[in-house]
């Protein structure tokens, strides 16, 4: 049996995430327990984590340290597969400039940066901030994670604030608005993505499925 | 490379039933929302809003149970409005599988009730619905203003300088209905549509009226909508998701 634990800090879609775990462990016919928690012996019992996250950076960091979510977070990801998601990736970098500049958990070298007010599509028409909607990620690495996956496939983004590493080695997908920004991290244990994949339908549904076979390793 | 404009059809719901009305009143039955939201979704609808109709005037303490049921079932974003009225209640439904919430009466009585909300739980899940009809005499220049209570009362706010406000609140995104056009099936009211579109930030869901599918491709491409929600067109089977997908494609239209 596999045993997922859904990081509950408060802030997350917590009921989607779950939900969209239990559905494709149920289509692959795994035997699946799905926790979400924040104490931390379900955590270190889970054999993979998933760190999910809606709202704003300084809110979300201040659970995140009251429940010592951090340091769980740096000790199990040595041991186990992780997936975070939109602000549960941002709160991996090492700062935000969200709520007036947020220090965050420092798993990744870099930071969360606001898209600029003034962004224009190639036809000079305004982009609207938030990025909200369906866009494509460009696989810029190959990846268990994106077995099954086309390359430029859409996934549902909604999001003022993106992830900039300091190195590309660990960007494993990108999207464009209009610039290239990283829309998905890779390292060793860890795969974080911008976007919501329990609500980007097939494609998203695909990735949690390799989640839950995922070893944690690069290839 | 870009991203697509959305289609998002809206469910009404009335005690755990769709139900929609031509300008909020004569009221048809449409059906069960999880089975609805469900076969919108397989057809490939970008996301499900969800609007307890009656929210302002009623308890509603099953729409949880109906977003739950919802959630577990459709895997894109599903927003929820009505009856949103306390810090608790966004929790709530975001616990519940809602992604987002939108905010209507609420914030014209407390407008700090968004900037709260927005702080609290981000503005990428605050949209604030706005209900507006246009007051102008014909001749003068056109001005809209706020209604509230599903287009009951007036509140004398002029709404372009309502939707700014709410986006230097926190809005994440206006979900903007004409009421002068809602069940009408005679189109967007762009005029309106393109006023606040330019006027905010953040992305504009036109709404109320959408007939033909050529309204869906004007919202966008005159209106400068960046999502159509339609009802009427999609629960009655005057046309599919696809149809209209592939119409918007032909037209030159960005699509999932």
């Amino acid at each position: 049996m596999t045993h997922v634990a859904v990081i509950d800090y408060g802030m997350g879609n917590l009921h989607s995430v779950a939900k969209a775990l239990e559905f494709v462990g149920k289509r692959a016919g795994k035997s699946l327990k799905v926790s979400v928690t924040s104490d931390p012996l379900v955590l270190q019992e889970a054999d993979r984590l998933v760190f999910p996250g809606v709202g704003a950076m300084r809110d979300c960091m201040a659970e995140i340290r009251h429940l010592c979510i951090d340091e769980i977070l740096r000790e199990q990801v040595r041991k186990k597969p992780v997936l975070a998601i939109c602000v549960g990736m941002q709160a991996l970098m090492q700062s935000s400039e969200e709520n007036g500049g947020v220090d965050c958990i420092g798993l990744f070298a870099g930071k969360v940066l606001r898209f600029a007010d003034d962004l224009v599509d190639a036809q000079g028409a305004a982009l609207k901030v938030p990025h909200m909607g369906w866009n494509q990620v460009r696989q810029t690495q190959a990846h268990p994670m994106w077995q099954g996956i086309g390359d430029n496939g859409r996934f549902y983004f909604v999001h003022s604030y993106y992830v900039a590493p300091h190195s590309t080695i660990e960007v494993a997908g990108e999207t464009d608005y209009p610039q290239p920004f990283c829309s998905a991290l890779a390292h060793k244990n860890i795969f974080a993505v911008q976007f919501h994949p329990e609500k980007s339908q097939e494609n998203g549904l695909q990735l949690l499925q390799n989640f839950l076979s995922w070893n944690g390793q690069a290839s | 490379m870009s991203l697509a404009k959305r289609i998002i059809p809206c469910l009404d719901c009335d005690n755990g039933r769709v139900v929609k009305g031509v300008k909020f009143v004569d009221i048809r039955d449409a059906g069960d929302p999880v089975e609805i939201s469900k076969r919108y979704c397989d057809q490939g609808a970008d996301e499900i809003t969800f609007l307890d109709i009656t929210a302002s005037s009623q308890d509603r303490s099953t729409t949880i149970h109906t977003v739950e049921a919802i959630a577990s079932q459709v895997f894109i974003p599903l927003t929820v409005g009505g009856g949103i009225r306390k810090l608790q209640d966004i929790r709530n439904m975001l616990n519940a599988g809602a992604d987002k919430v939108g905010i209507n009466t609420s914030a014209v009585l407390n407008p700090e009730f968004v900037r709260e909300a927005a702080e609290r739980f981000g503005s990428q899940c605050i949209v604030v619905a706005i209900d507006a009809k246009c007051v102008s005499k014909p001749g003068e220049p056109k001005r809209w203003e706020i209604f509230t209570h599903g287009g009951r009362n007036p509140t004398g706010l002029e709404a372009i300088a309502w939707a700014k406000k709410m986006v230097s609140y926190g809005a994440g995104e206006i979900l903007l209905t004409s009421m002068d056009r809602d069940g009408t099936k005679s189109g967007f009211d762009l005029e309106l549509n393109l006023a606040i579109s330019s006027a905010v930030p953040v992305p504009v869901i036109a709404s109320g009226g959408v007939g033909t599918l050529q309204d869906l491709v004007d919202g966008i491409q005159i209106g400068k909508a960046d999502a159509v929600l339609a009802a009427s067109i999609f629960h009655f089977g005057q046309f599919t998701i696809p149809q209209a997908k592939q119409y918007m494609r032909e037209h030159g239209i960005e699509m999932r």
